[in-house]
């Protein structure tokens, strides 16, 4: 692939005979991610099937859309942290602690600060009390993740031993938070709900197919944009039916999103189409806003840099410590809007929200493609893995499948994910087709054997 | 072991030197890697800096690349004394180096790697990937016209592609000093001529070059002068073209200056 993945002289030589992989190349595909949305379709089809026709509807793709937020959004600064050659094993921990705070500033007026406990009189009232309790989140979140981040990158401890701690302490700190002792904190503030979903939680219909058009626009005007520099720099531009094919592709799959399930899914409580849930929205912002960061700043260029080779990241001028604290800072802000998502979706708080939370964000990340050894995975590629995760799950589910049978298939395909894309890595297609079969036999057996 | 100082800068040059590096000296623990090292470079000359394995050579041109501090001692560039903390004070004096293990983040495009932290960005902040990519074509053109990869990771690359990256770099910056460690040790013997080619080129241009290798021959073909280092002091100073390569095995060696080197030395290097 290394030949072929240049853009060289556009196609005008006569009869080149060109293989589909140089084809491929030349669009500039991510051919892993074109992958996954292969195994992630081929899974929805064989649910669909095994569930007599109840996997792809627009009922089951909602609600699908919606359980996918609050692990998708963590897993894209999971992967800048595991691309940098660390781990955060306490987000899980972090997201129950920070959800618990956020909802006390709504229950009891209380904003709870590392045991400088404000209380403001009649805050829980006013209407802007979510808007309070959202930022109290996000600060607090981004100030622990900078605390860890500050002791692994500066500090020098393994960011195993940091976040291991921290996955004691902020499970622990929950119980210290305010007065409640770890009491259940219920209702919520109306519209801090609306934040989880639900019926009222969502754009509607025609503000969705407002959020449909514009997302075509950007996509066609971003190709558009990108064609535009390249001729400006005299570079090889992409060939022009795979930028018309592209840009279509994008717009119909957005259009038919928005057509067939989320406007299609009519709400048992209000009868109308439901439209987008909000934390879907929260979770496309949070994943351009990410990509961005990541491949478009130099802040991501420095995460992948570091990731690849921290010495050569060192010797070429750049702050490595002070990018991998960052990338701890930005951990901490998206479990709380994780955390926020998980406590309106539940319209409480309780001590153990977040739980194995962390070993769900990693594995979306590692089965969306960010690998271990550092400098390599991408922020879609980790989205559409906790979808994948999502869709095992809640296929299972229709499949009446029992929740330790779930754990051991989604175990099973982390596994066999891994082994997969370190096989195709090393050029071994027999040792990834063998992972393939061999995960998908066990697999099946197991879910064969677990129906109830 | 012969007294340290290095043979004054030859006077024939005029104007001052490019860099002094006076008395330098880095401890690790209690060994001294590096102890009271004096060594100079002129614009358009290759300086040589040999000897064995522990002679101290990369630790003591990690001082002038901002790599490692040295614990005492004066760096001087043109005529005026510098302090370097890191590469990018490195930087800012003219100083570019290409490191033995090429120093490049594999997971990234050739562009990517020679603008490594001094990229170009838009106006809004953003990455500037198709003006970094434009400039790197330009100077690939200059530098392997056959290079075509720009869009591919660097792991992907042969051996002489990426020290071409890595060379990129340097060039594009208008490095005015530039160090070279072993650049030569990974790549075939087609690959190791054109950067030969390369360094002949450089110095044509007036740029400054610290040369650091253990292949004679390299240095016999590309150096002015040669510095021979032993055990972290500076054996000697000497003009290539007043030794013989036998000379100066003697003094990676044994530490003699080309003068105390008796017949018996040299028989017994053979």
């Amino acid at each position: 692939m290394t030949e072929g993945a240049t853009p060289a002289a556009p196609t005008q030589g006569p009869a080149t005979k060109r293989s589909w992989k140089d084809v491929l190349a030349s669009t500039e595909i991510d051919t892993r991610l074109l992958g996954m949305i292969a195994s992630l379709l081929a899974i929805w089809v064989a649910f669909h099937v095994l569930s007599d026709g109840s996997f792809l509807t627009a009922r089951n793709l909602w609600n699908l859309s919606v359980q996918s937020t609050s692990i998708a959004i963590m897993a894209t600064g999971m992967v800048l942290i595991i691309v940098s050659r660390n781990i955060d094993l306490s987000v899980g921990s972090l997201l129950g602690f920070l959800g618990y705070t956020m909802a006390l500033v709504q229950t009891d007026s209380v904003i709870a600060f590392f045991g400088l406990d404000l209380t403001i009189d009649g805050l829980q009232d006013k209407a802007y009390v979510w808007l309070v309790a959202l930022a109290v989140g996000i600060v607090l979140g981004a100030l622990i993740g900078s605390l860890q981040g500050f002791i692994v990158a500066y500090v020098g401890v393994p960011a195993f031993i940091v976040t291991l701690g921290g996955f004691l302490v902020w499970r622990g700190m929950i119980f210290r938070t305010g007065d409640k002792q770890g009491q259940t904190l219920a209702p919520l503030d109306d519209t801090f709900q609306l934040i989880g979903g639900g019926a009222k939680g969502s754009l509607g219909e025609w503000r969705s197919w407002l959020v449909a058009v514009l997302a075509c626009a950007g996509i066609v005007a971003s190709i558009y944009l990108a064609r535009r520099r390249r001729k400006r720099y005299e570079l090889a531009p992409r060939p022009m039916w795979a930028d018309v094919t592209l840009a279509t592709l994008g717009c119909l799959v957005v259009l038919a999103g928005v057509g067939l399930v989320t406007n299609k899914y009519i709400s048992p409580i209000t009868e109308d189409p439901t439209g987008i849930a909000y934390p879907v929205v929260i979770l496309i912002v949070v994943t351009l806003a990410m990509s961005y960061l990541a491949r478009r700043r130099r802040f991501g260029r420095y995460v992948y840099a570091y990731g690849g080779n921290p010495e050569a990241a060192e010797l070429g001028g750049i702050n490595t410590r002070r990018t991998v604290m960052l990338t701890f800072t930005l951990m901490g802000a998206l479990c709380a809007v994780s955390a926020a998502i998980q406590t309106a979706r539940l319209n409480a708080a309780v001590t153990n929200l977040g739980v194995q939370n962390e070993l769900d964000v990693i594995a979306a990340a590692v089965i969306g493609g960010t690998s271990f050894a550092g400098g390599i995975g991408t922020i879609p590629g980790a989205v559409l893995g906790a979808v994948v995760m999502q869709s095992l799950r809640s296929g299972m589910v229709l499949l009446k499948i029992d929740s330790p049978s779930q754990d051991i298939v989604v175990g099973v395909v982390l596994v066999t994910a891994v082994a997969i894309d370190s096989a195709i890595r090393l050029g071994r297609k027999r040792l990834a087709l063998a992972s393939l079969v061999a995960g998908l036999i066990i697999s099946a057996i197991i879910i064969q054997t677990g129906r109830a | 072991m012969t007294d340290t100082h290095t043979e004054p800068a030859p006077s024939e040059r005029g104007g001052p030197p490019l860099v002094e590096m006076r008395d330098i000296r880095v401890a690790f623990g209690g060994i001294h890697a590096v102890d009271g090292v004096t060594i100079d470079l002129y614009p358009g000359e290759v300086v040589a800096l040999v000897g064995g394995n522990g002679a101290g050579k990369s630790t003591l041109i990690h001082t002038l690349a901002g790599a490692h501090p040295a614990d005492s001692g004066q760096i001087v560039i043109n005529g005026v004394p510098v302090t370097i903390h890191n590469p990018r004070d490195a930087r800012l004096y003219g100083v570019e180096v290409i490191y033995q293990k090429l120093a490049l983040a594999d997971n990234i495009d050739a562009a990517g790697n020679v603008f490594l932290g001094r990229e170009l960005h838009t106006r809004t902040g953003a990455l500037d990937d198709s003006a970094m990519a434009s400039a790197t074509q330009k100077v690939m053109a200059r530098l392997n016209p056959r290079f075509k990869n720009l869009k591919t990771p660097v792991k992907s690359l042969s051996g002489g592609q990426r020290q071409s990256v890595a060379i990129a770099r340097a060039v594009h910056f208008n490095a005015k000093i530039l160090i070279m460690d072993e650049p030569t040790a990974a790549l075939g013997p087609a690959e190791t001529a054109q950067v030969r080619e390369l360094i002949t080129q450089l110095k044509s241009e007036g740029i400054g070059i610290f040369l650091i290798s253990h292949d004679i021959h390299d240095v016999f073909d590309l150096a002015d002068r040669i510095s021979v280092m032993l055990q972290g002091r500076l054996v000697g100073t000497v003009k290539k073209s007043d030794v013989t390569k036998d000379e100066v095995l003697a003094m990676i060696i044994a530490g003699k200056k080309p003068g105390d080197v008796s017949l018996d030395d040299i028989a017994k290097l053979h």
